[in-house]
C-alpha cells in the first residue's frame, strides 16, 4: 500500500513542480539554518570532558584585605594566590590536585635554519595529566617527585612534535624554551578540550598548549606568564619574580574528587582554611568560598557566546515561518485536489487511506527538504568556519547531527501536512462529484 | 473604487485555515524581521564607531624579541629610530596598546592619594612625544609630552609617571567643572600624576567595555619583550612603507618574531578584524530577513493563486452581473490587505514581545518604534505586490465562466 501511496505522491508532486519546489526549498532552508546554528551551539556548549566533568572542581577563596572593586557580584576572585593554591594542593584533601597557570614563550629550534617561534605553554603539576585524561602518545607524563625537584623536563603536544621532530618519538631529546633546555619526557596525542575549561583567561575556545612544564621548573627558568594577575593591598610594587609571596591571584587550582559524598567535606575544608586565614589576619574579608564542577564553572563564566544563542533562536523562528508557509502551500495543494479525493472516496477509499496517502506526500517533501537542508547546513558550517571566532574551526556536522537533521525535516513536514491532509479528507464525495 | 469589506470578510470566514496561516506567517515574519533588522542596525553602528584616530595612512607592527636580555629598552629605541628613518614615514612610536587592538591594560584612577574604592577605570597607552601626531589625535587643552618626560617602567609594574594626558571623557567625569588641566590623579597608591593635556576622543583597546572613551596616555617606555609600533606614513606612501618595515626591522635585528598574519597590518585591517564577528552577524541577519520575506511573499502568491483558481466560477458570475475588472482586482487586493493588516497587528505585538524577551535574556536594547513601523509598512507593501499577479489573473476571468458547470 505504501508503495502505491508513494507513486501517487510522486505523480502529484510532479504535476505542480513550482509549488513542490517552493515547499522543498522552504523546508530545506529552515532546516539548513536550524542545523547550522544548532551544530555551532552543540559544539560550543558541549561538555569538554564528559567522563570527568562531574568529578573535577575549581576551588575559589576570598583572600583580599579589602574590596578594591575589581570583582563584583559578591564573588571571590577567579584565581588563587600562590600561597593559598599551594597550601590547598599540599593538604592533598582531594583525590588529585594540580596548580597551574598559562604561559607563553619562544621555542628555538635546534635546526638554525628554522626561525624561532612563540608557543602557548602550561605550567602545572603531575596530576594534570591523569586528572584531565590527557592522551600520551610517546613516553609518559612527569611524577610528583619530579615536580618537587623542579626537573628541567617538558611534555610537548603532537603539533609541536610534528613541527620540531617531524612526528617522531622525541622523548629524551631537548626542546629550547624561553632560553632553557628542557628534556622531553612525553609527547601527547592531539588533545583539544573545548571549551578550554581549565583556564578561560585566554580564549574560551583556545587550542590546547604546545608545551607543558612543571610549575616549579617554569618559575626557575622565569617562564613568561600569559594570563591575568590581580593584586591588592599595600604591596605596591610587585615584581614578576616574587609572585610566590605577593598578594596577587594568578594561578588556578583544579581538584578531582571521585566520591560525590566527599564534595561537601572538601568545601568545609575550604571554609575552614579561609576561617583560619582570617584568624591569623591574612584574610580580611568575610569567608567566601566556591567549589564549582566543570559545567558549573563554564556556566558561571558564560562561555557560550551570546550571538550563538541569538542565532539559534533566529534560525528556529525562521524555521517556524518556513513550516507555516509549507502548511499553507500544502493546504492549497491538497484542497485543489478535492475533486480527485472525491472520486477516490466514491470508489471506496476510506478516509484513513486518503489521509495516509496525503501524509505520505508531505513526508516526501520532508525527505527532499531534509536532504536539501543537509546540503545547506554543510554550506552554512563552511561559512561559519570562515569566521574569525576561535570556536569556528570546530564547527563540523557529525553523524548524530546529520541524522537529527533529516529526522527533524521529516517529522516537521509530516506534522505540517497533518492539518491540510485532514482538511482534504473532510470532502463529501457526493458534493464533489456533483460539481464536476 | 469602493471597498467591499463586508463581503470579503464573509468570504474569508469560509477560508479560515488559509487566512489564519497567511496572517500568522506575516505576523511571525514581521516579529523576526524588525528585530533582526534592528540588530543589523546596531551592529552596523558598532562597526563604524569612531576611535578618535585618523585611521588612514596608519600601520601597526606587532613585535616580540627572542632572547632574554636584562632590558629591552635599547632594542626598542633602535627599532623606533629605524622605523622613523624609513622613507615615507611621518612619525612612529612604540606602545603597549591602541584602539581596536582588543588587548591592553586598564587601571583605576583616584583623585585622592590613599583612596582605594570607587575608582574610575581607564585604559593605559604608553606613548612618547610623537604619539599624538602618529595617532592623529588633537589636543583640546594643555600640551604634548616632552621627550625628557618619557620614563622607563619595569615589567609588570604599575606605571605612575609625573605627567599624563587624559581624554575629555575622563576629565568630564572627574572634574565636571571643566578644570581638569593641572589637577593631580593617582594611578598607583600615593604616586601623583599631573594632567598636562586633554584630548577630544580616543577609545580603549577593547570593543566591549563599559567606559569606551576612558583613556590615559602615559609618557612611558615599558620594558617588555613584546610591543606594538604605530607608524604614520605620508599620504600615498602606505604601500611602500608597509613593504619596507619588515626588511628594515630584520636588517637591524634578526632576533625577533613578527607574526606572519598579525605582524604588520594597516589600521583598516585592524578595524576589519576587530569587527569581523559583528559584520558576520549583520550579514547573516540581513540574508535571513531577505529569505524570510521572499518565502512569505512566495507563500502569499501560492495561496492566493489557489483561491483565485477555486473561485473562478464566482468571479465569472460577478463579472456577468456587471463587475468591472478593476472591481475584481480591487477585491483581491483588499482581501490581502485585510489579512495582512490582521497579521501586522498581531506581528507588532509579537515583535514587541520578542524585543522584551531579548532585553531580558540578552540585555539588548528595546527595538526602536521606527523599525516596527518600517517592518509593518514593508509587509503590507510586500503583501500587495505578492497578491498582484494572482489578482490580475483573477480580473481576467471571463464572464463566460459563470455559464460553465
Amino acid at each position: 500500500m505504501f508503495g502505491y501511496y508513494l507513486e501517487l505522491a510522486l505523480r502529484s508532486l510532479k504535476r505542480s513542480k513550482a509549488l513542490t519546489a517552493l515547499m522543498v526549498l522552504a523546508v530545506a532552508m529552515g532546516i539548513g539554518a536550524c542545523m547550522t546554528t544548532l551544530t555551532v551551539l552543540y559544539v560550543v556548549s558541549g561538555d569538554p570532558i564528559p567522563a570527568q566533568s562531574s568529578r573535577l572542581f575549581y576551588p575559589q577563596l576570598e583572600p583580599r584585605d579589602e574590596d578594591n572593586g575589581f570583582y563584583d557580584r559578591g564573588e571571590p576572585p577567579l584565581q588563587l594566590s600562590w600561597r593559598d593554591a599551594m597550601a590547598l594542593a599540599n593538604a592533598k584533601r582531594a583525590d588529585r590536585q594540580a596548580v597551574m597557570t598559562g604561559g607563553m614563550g619562544p621555542v628555538q629550534p635546534a635546526n638554525s635554519a628554522q626561525d624561532p617561534f612563540f608557543v602557548h605553554a602550561r605550567y602545572t603539576m603531575a596530576d594534570f595529566f591523569p586528572m584531565f585524561d590527557v592522551p600520551v602518545k610517546y613516553g609518559h607524563a612527569w611524577s610528583a617527585a619530579e615536580d618537587q625537584s623542579r626537573e628541567r623536563i617538558a611534555v610537548i603536544s603532537a603539533t609541536l612534535n610534528d613541527k620540531l621532530f617531524h612526528g617522531e618519538d622525541s622523548t629524551g631529546r631537548t626542546v629550547r624554551y624561553n632560553g632553557a633546555d628542557l628534556r622531553i619526557v612525553g609527547v601527547l596525542d592531539p588533545w583539544r578540550p573545548h571549551p578550554h575549561f581549565y583556564d578561560l583567561n585566554y580564549d574560551s575556545y583556545a587550542e590546547s598548549e604546545d608545551i607543558y612544564i612543571p610549575l616549579g621548573t617554569a618559575r626557575d627558568i622565569r617562564g613568561q606568564r600569559a594570563g591575568s594577575r590581580d593584586c591588592w593591598g599595600k604591596g605596591g610594587k610587585v615584581e614578576e619574580d616574587s609572585l610566590e609571596t605577593a598578594n596577587c591571584t594568578w594561578v588556578q587550582l583544579w581538584v578531582e574528587i571521585d566520591d560525590p559524598v566527599k564534595v561537601a567535606g572538601y568545601k568545609a575544608f575550604l571554609t575552614h582554611y579561609s576561617d583560619e586565614q582570617r584568624a591569623t589576619g591574612q584574610f580580611r574579608l568575610p569567608t567566601n568560598v566556591r567549589l564549582r564542577n566543570v559545567n558549573e564553572w563554564l556556566d558561571f563564566n558564560q562561555v557560550v557566546p551570546k550571538d550563538v544563542h541569538i542565532q539559534v533562536w533566529l534560525a528556529l523562528g525562521f524555521f517556524v515561518v518556513c513550516l507555516v508557509n509549507t502548511v499553507g502551500l500544502m493546504l492549497a495543494k491538497f484542497m485543489r485536489r478535492s475533486a480527485e479525493v472525491g472520486v477516490r472516496r466514491a470508489l471506496g477509499a476510506s478516509r484513513g487511506a486518503v489521509f495516509a496517502q496525503l501524509v505520505t506526500e508531505a513526508g516526501i517533501v520532508g525527505v527532499a527538504g531534509g536532504l536539501g537542508g543537509v546540503v545547506l547546513a554543510l554550506f552554512g558550517l563552511w561559512m561559519v568556519r570562515k569566521q574569525p571566532d576561535a570556536y569556528a574551526s570546530l564547527a563540523h556536522l557529525d553523524l548524530t547531527m546529520l541524522a537529527a537533521t533529516i529526522a527533524m525535516a521529516i517529522v516537521a513536514t509530516v506534522v505540517a501536512g497533518l492539518l491540510p491532509a485532514w482538511r482534504a479528507c473532510q470532502v463529501t464525495p457526493a458534493l464533489q462529484l456533483k460539481t464536476q | 473604487m469602493n471597498l467591499q469589506i463586508k463581503p470579503i470578510l464573509t468570504a474569508l470566514r469560509r477560508h479560515k485555515s488559509g487566512t489564519i496561516l497567511i496572517a500568522l506567517q506575516i505576523a511571525l515574519t514581521l516579529a523576526i524581521v524588525c528585530n533582526a533588522l534592528f540588530i543589523v542596525h546596531q551592529r552596523v553602528e558598532r562597526v563604524h564607531r569612531p576611535t578618535g584616530l585618523d585611521e588612514t595612512n596608519l600601520i601597526t607592527v606587532q613585535n616580540r624579541y627572542v632572547g632574554k636580555p636584562d632590558t629591552f629598552i635599547p632594542l626598542m629605541k633602535t627599532d623606533v629610530a629605524t622605523l622613523r628613518n624609513i622613507p615615507g614615514v611621518e612619525s612612529a612610536y612604540v606602545t603597549n596598546a591602541f584602539p581596536l587592538r582588543r588587548g591592553g591594560w586598564s587601571t583605576g584612577i583616584q583623585t585622592e592619594p590613599d583612596k582605594t574604592k570607587d575608582s574610575l577605570p581607564s585604559a593605559l597607552y604608553f606613548v612618547d612625544e610623537q604619539a599624538l601626531a602618529t595617532l592623529g589625535v588633537k589636543l583640546l587643552a594643555g600640551r604634548n609630552f616632552n621627550p625628557s618626560e618619557v620614563v622607563t617602567v619595569g615589567p609588570q609594574t604599575t606605571p605612575a609617571p609625573a605627567q599624563v594626558i587624559i581624554t575629555k571623557a575622563i576629565a568630564d567625569k572627574l572634574f565636571p567643572k571643566g578644570d581638569a588641566l593641572g589637577k593631580t590623579l593617582y594611578y598607583a597608591k600615593g604616586k601623583p600624576s599631573t594632567v598636562i593635556g586633554i584630548v577630544a576622543k580616543l577609545t580603549v583597546p577593547w570593543i566591549d567595555f563599559d567606559h569606551m572613551d576612558n583613556v590615559t596616555l602615559m609618557p612611558v617606555r615599558f620594558d617588555s619583550g613584546y610591543q606594538q609600533f604605530l607608524v604614520r606614513t605620508k599620504p600615498g606612501q602606505q604601500d611602500n612603507v608597509f613593504k619596507a618595515i619588515p626588511k628594515a626591522l630584520y636588517a637591524s635585528n634578526r632576533m625577533r618574531v613578527l607574526p606572519e598574519k598579525t605582524g604588520i597590518r594597516t589600521f583598516e585591517t585592524i578595524r576589519a578584524a576587530a569587527y569581523e564577528a559583528d559584520r558576520g552577524m549583520a550579514i547573516l541577519m540581513t540574508v535571513v530577513c531577505a529569505v524570510l520575506l521572499t518565502i512569505t511573499a512566495a507563500g502569499i502568491v501560492g495561496l492566493s493563486s489557489f483561491w483565485v483558481g477555486q473561485r473562478r466560477k464566482q468571479i465569472g458570475v460577478r463579472r456577468a452581473l456587471g463587475a468591472r475588472r478593476s472591481d475584481i482586482l480591487g477585491y483581491f487586493l483588499t482581501e490581502n490587505f485585510l489579512i495582512a493588516l490582521g497579521g501586522v497587528i498581531v506581528g507588532t505585538m509579537l515583535a514587541l514581545g520578542l524585543s522584551q524577551w531579548m532585553l531580558k535574556y540578552f540585555e539588548m536594547p528595546r527595538v526602536s518604534f521606527t523599525y516596527v513601523a518600517v517592518g509593518v509598512l514593508l509587509l503590507l507593501v510586500l503583501g500587495q505586490l505578492a497578491v498582484f499577479a494572482p489578482a490580475l489573473r483573477a480580473s481576467k476571468v471571463s464572464p463566460v465562466e459563470a455559464t460553465r458547470a
